[in-house]
């Protein structure tokens, strides 16, 4: 809502400056977002009058006047396509200074001499309009300066009202929320009925009572719409934001500002028959006062006719009957639509309207009358004309009821967590216009006025109180509760502990959108279907991700564009699965791994990640946590088919290491060795609480082995039969080497391991240890077809 | 007996010149050796008196102790410089870098989310999670903000169903809680919330933390205190803080949170808007079943991202979404 504060003054004037007005203002929860000057910076422009027109000698396009400025006549050349003999414009004279500090000189324009300048509204900084000079009254007084002449010493005062606040849409509901910040007693303009001069009343049916408890009519005849709107109410509209169009329109825009009470006026000579307050039909069409056509739905609200829509209620009117200067007879239309009826309304035909933000918030219910009347009395002053008597439909039973509420000290004091002075509280309410209707003992129980639905319940006048009494006058306490203890598992560690991990590791955590590409995404994770957005910001934005992978591939790519040939991220966060009817959203760990395994130094070497780079992190952090999670070899369509590993945690996948495979990766445009994981974050937090155990005093065996097996032959297949067959004194296995080469022959690898024996309660002798180790030779010869290396 | 002093001053200068431990090991043995020229001196005892033979019997003795000594410093002076050879020769540029994976770190909103849980968790708060995909119901409706509610259009929903959507912000883990459990409450709620909006100042998805506490004796003056002492607390600075009436479906009173952030030019606070927070609505606690005569409540959220762009000086919101890592290393 933007107001001029010369207008709030002419309702309320406290004896305080321009910035404590505002910050009073915001204080009462009235938040000013912003002000301008009225006007831009300027000096030494009064009210001008071109006395004589002539031609210029040398250019076609300018004209030499004669123009006064109060003192005497000077000849000014002028450019202006409205210029002509008799009309008053701001004049700029020798010495004056305009916006931007463009300082007015005596000069010479195509030889012809110019002394000062008559000025647009943009050369002003009035408005953006430069077509031509601006054209003020003529009874304007030639020679007074134009800042004290229009009253520019003012600024906009632009408040930023949250929904419950539409009682403050209006000068007058702004007024009185100072006049109870400040004592200051409110004028209210003088609104006195206007007779009826003539008997045409409006036939008006409301078939739809539910969603306009109230609807009033009144045909102004004889209207000159032809005039000029007063500059006085141009200049108030122009200083709220609103465009002057013509003096009807103006009319009902400045007692909506004025009031808070949306009018409109239709063209009487075209509506047919009369008015009826209904629900549209299917698909009836209306031609919208912005030329825009609609499509109307049943459970839009309508003014209609007896054969067509009008307007759609309290959003906008219909061109068809819209009011044009030719138009001789009004009929003015004051209402109250219930703001449930009116929610969304406007949205729902992509218009937002100063009508349809009104009625959605709630206007007034008992305003109608009087916003008419006031309408009434401008239009006869301004634009002339008859009023006829004003028909008003009412149903009783749908108007609200004003609503009673009771506030209790005592929980006005326990909410506010201090005591408020009694008499301060029945102050602070009567100034509200809460009108104390009972009190007894601690209690007040008032009646709340028709401008301020919002009021309801008990803690809304705990509101009110506390707002007004100043939210920086109450006290601060700090609060006091119970200081039990509560349960935490040592065995689940928290996520932060996962995070740290992976930091230290040299991971950086990204945070990316949980709505993705799904092409992308199509590419990552084919097999499941992703969770549409129906209104997604963009395209690439437009389903949830499934993987955490759809936005680390993006940050990747995002990051190997801006020269980052070494990355290394991880994310945690939710990911979401159509389960059944229902979403699963799962919180997940993931990362991706390009580029160096180490930053690139003289003693890191440049060696690149690789599967077992990544998977020995993992372990580690398994181990951090104390979760046994297996690798198995498994396929992912993401991953390289022959390193992919499927992490395995009892019997339940819990995620997926992998290279990304090289088609996914051509076809994401990504370079290098890509290794990325993920997996499920809440499986793995869940260690164990460690449990002593007895440790042996004596020497520990080590043996090493080589073997030559076949490259189908899994390590973990070796580490099996080595555990079943070395007997229970084995403490640990090692593999040690690793070696494929042509000495081997195709298919071959040769594999080196240590075993570790140790009896807990004496010294292994070397037989036992012989013993154990043909066991195990014999067993990987027999099981897995390995030979014994020299 | 006469050349003794001799033998000693050869050894001593044989001593001197021995440039190796092993050179002045032969020595020794040439020296002072069981079959040492010295030594074998002893046998000239023989030769003489009994009255004659411990007078000279002691001087073959200091003869021995002098070379002995020579011997001893050499060797320690030899040692000396073999370990400073060595040292020498292992000296190493300890200005070059290190060996080894370098440090990652955690993305600021991480940071920002860690700080306000150990805050809030020193004086009690858990922390609670709730899912991210909310039904209407929750987001909305429990939160005393039905469909018509003109608060609706604030916020921007994205949709899945009329049903169905982003949560738009963390409140209605306040009411999953609530139902959940029974009172009193003191809770976080850190994550993730979404809006259908994106410009310069903001992204569609961002982090808030919302509060909630929830006991049988709970006011707007412990809101204030709670709110003041995190503010002061996270910006590590005493700085004013006020409150200013506001409007929120959830809560009444309710109050907008400004911090002095700067001066204007004639000396004034300049403030900026930075939480939002209020007492927790009746309607919200019949919702959850919570008798609202038994028990008060009070509720706060607060925007991470701003947090913590006015803490590490960001500039711009949209950064935090790009993960560029040139913007993400500076927050170790």
């Amino acid at each position: 809502m933007k107001f001029s504060e010369k207008w709030l003054r002419e309702w309320v004037n406290p004896a305080i400056g321009t910035q404590e007005l505002m910050d009073q203002i915001t204080m009462a929860g009235l938040e000013v977002d912003g002000f301008e000057s009225v006007a831009g910076a300027f000096t030494g422009v009064v009210v001008g009058e071109v006395r004589s027109v002539a031609p210029h000698p040398d250019a076609d396009k300018l004209r030499v006047c004669e123009v006064s400025s109060g003192d005497g006549t000077v000849q000014v050349v002028c450019g202006a396509p409205n210029v002509r003999e008799g009309l008053k414009a701001p004049f700029a004279v020798v010495g004056a200074v305009l916006p931007g500090d463009f300082k007015i000189k005596a000069a010479k324009l195509r030889g012809q001499p110019s002394n000062g300048m008559l000025c647009a509204e943009s050369e002003l900084g009035l408005s953006d309009d430069g077509a031509g000079l601006m054209e003020l009254p003529a009874d304007a007084p030639v020679g007074q300066d134009l800042r004290e002449y229009l009253g520019l010493d003012d600024i906009t005062i632009d408040v930023d009202l949250t929904p419950n606040r539409a009682d403050c849409l209006s000068l007058r509901g702004l007024a009185r929320e100072v006049g109870v910040l400040t004592g200051e007693p409110v004028e209210e303009p003088e609104l006195t009925p206007v007779p009826a001069s003539h008997d045409e009343k409006p036939a008006i049916a409301v078939d739809a009572p539910a969603a306009c408890p109230r609807y009033l009519g009144r045909i102004v005849r004889n209207v000159d719409l032809s005039v000029a709107t007063p500059l006085w109410m141009v200049e108030k509209l122009r200083r709220s934001g609103i465009r002057s169009i013509d003096p009807a329109v103006d009319i009902t825009n400045y007692v909506m500002l004025e009031l808070g009470q949306p009018l409109h006026a239709f063209d009487r000579a075209e509506i047919d028959g009369g008015i009826v307050v209904r629900m549209a039909g299917q698909d009836e069409e209306l031609v919208l006062l912005d030329g825009q056509t609609v499509k109307l739905t049943p459970d839009t609200l309508v003014i209609a006719d007896h054969a067509k829509p009008l307007a759609i209620a309290g959003v906008m009117g219909g061109e068809h009957s819209g009011v044009t200067e030719k138009t001789r007879d009004l009929l003015l239309e004051a209402a109250w639509f219930e703001p449930i009826a009116m929610a969304g309304k406007a949205r729902e035909y992509g218009l937002h309207t100063d009508a349809s933000h009104r009625f959605e918030r709630g206007v007034d219910y008992e305003l109608a009358r009087s916003a008419m009347e006031r309408a009434t009395a401008l239009l006869l002053e301004i634009t002339g004309g008859e009023a006829g008597e004003i028909v008003e439909v009412v149903s009783q039973e749908h108007l609200p009821e004003a609503a009673r509420v009771t506030l209790r000290s005592d929980r006005l004091n326990a909410v506010l967590g201090m005591s408020i002075d009694v008499a301060r509280v029945e102050d602070i309410l009567t100034r509200l216009g809460l009108a104390i209707v009972d009190q007894t003992g601690d209690r007040w129980t008032v009646s709340v006025p028709s401008y301020r639905p919002d009021i309801s319940i008990e803690e809304d006048l705990i509101e009110e109180v506390g707002r007004v009494y100043g939210y920086n006058n109450l006290p601060v306490t700090e609060p006091v509760g119970s200081l039990a203890m509560r349960p935490a598992k040592e065995a689940v560690r928290p996520v932060s502990a996962v995070r740290n991990f992976f930091v230290a590791c040299g991971y950086q955590e990204a945070i990316t959108y949980s709505f993705v590409d799904p092409k992308v995404q199509e590419i990552l994770d084919p097999e499941r279907e992703g969770i549409d957005l129906a209104n997604p910001i963009s395209a690439d934005l437009a389903v949830m991700r499934t993987t955490l992978w759809s936005g680390l591939v993006k940050t990747l790519e995002y990051n190997q564009k801006r020269q980052q040939p070494r990355i290394r991220l991880f994310e945690t966060g939710l990911r979401f699965v159509k389960d059944g009817d229902g979403i699963e959203q799962r919180p997940m760990l993931a990362g991706i791994v390009t580029g160096g395994q180490l930053p690139e130094n003289w003693a890191n070497g440049r060696r690149d990640a690789d599967f077992f780079d990544v998977k020995g992190e993992l372990e580690s952090l398994f181990s951090l946590l104390g979760v046994e999670v297996r690798f198995a070899a498994g396929q992912h369509p993401a991953l390289h088919p022959g390193q992919t590993a499927e992490l395995v945690l009892g019997d339940q996948r819990v995620g997926w290491l992998g290279a990304m495979h090289p088609q996914v990766q051509k076809k994401l445009d990504l370079n290098g060795t890509i290794l990325m994981f993920e997996l499920f974050l809440d499986s793995i937090v869940s260690g164990y609480v460690p449990n002593f155990k007895e440790f042996s005093k004596y020497p520990e065996v080590r043996r090493d082995l080589a073997i030559i097996i076949g490259n189908e032959i899994a390590f973990a297949d070796v580490d099996r039969v080595v555990r079943n067959n070395a007997g229970d004194r084995l403490n640990a296995l090692r593999a040690f080497d690793v070696y494929e080469g042509e000495k081997l022959g195709e298919g071959k690898r040769s594999l080196a391991l240590s075993l570790f024996w140790q009896h807990p309660e004496r010294t292994l002798n070397d037989d036992e240890v012989h013993e154990f180790f043909d066991r195990v030779v014999n067993a990987l010869q027999e099981e897995l077809g390995a030979t014994l290396r020299s | 007996m006469e050349n003794l002093e001799q033998l000693v001053q050869d050894g001593l200068t044989a001593v001197k010149n021995a440039e190796s431990l092993q050179a002045l090991d032969q020595i020794r043995v040439e020296y002072l050796g069981k079959k040492g020229v010295i030594t074998q001196q002893a046998k000239t005892l023989g030769k003489l008196s009994a009255e004659e033979r411990p007078a000279a019997g002691q001087k073959i003795n200091e003869a021995k102790g002098r070379v002995e000594e020579a011997i001893n410093a050499r060797r320690a002076s030899l040692e000396e410089a073999a370990i400073a050879d060595r040292l020498a020769r292992e000296s190493i540029d300890v200005t070059l870098p290190g060996r080894g994976q370098d440090l990652g770190g955690l993305h600021p909103v991480t940071r920002t989310l860690q700080r306000i849980e150990q805050f809030f968790g020193n004086a009690g708060y858990t922390v609670e999670q709730g899912p991210e995909i909310e039904d209407d119901y929750h987001n909305f409706e429990a939160l005393n903000i039905p469909g018509h509610h003109p608060a609706r259009a604030m916020h921007d929903t994205f949709y899945f169903n009329p049903g169905t959507l982003l949560r738009t912000h963390t409140s209605p883990v306040q009411i999953r809680t609530m139902e959940a459990g029974k009172p009193p409450f003191r809770m976080i709620c850190p994550g993730r919330v979404y809006r259908c909006d994106s410009d310069m100042t903001h992204t569609p998805m961002f982090h808030q933390v919302e509060g909630l506490l929830v006991e049988k004796d709970v006011s707007f003056a412990d809101l204030k205190s709670t709110i003041e002492e995190f503010l002061r607390v996270y910006f590590e600075r005493d700085l004013q803080v006020r409150f200013r009436p506001s409007y929120f479906p959830f809560t009444e009173p309710s109050a907008e949170v400004d911090i002095e952030w700067g001066r204007e030019e004639d000396g004034s606070i300049k403030w900026l808007e930075i939480m939002g927070c209020g007492m927790v609505h009746p309607k919200v606690f019949e919702h959850c079943g919570i008798d609202a005569e038994e028990y008060r409540g009070f509720a706060f959220g607060l925007g991470v991202e701003r947090l913590a762009m006015l803490r590490y000086g960001v500039n711009d919101l949209r950064m935090f979404f790009d993960n560029d890592l040139r913007f993400l290393r500076q927050f170790r």
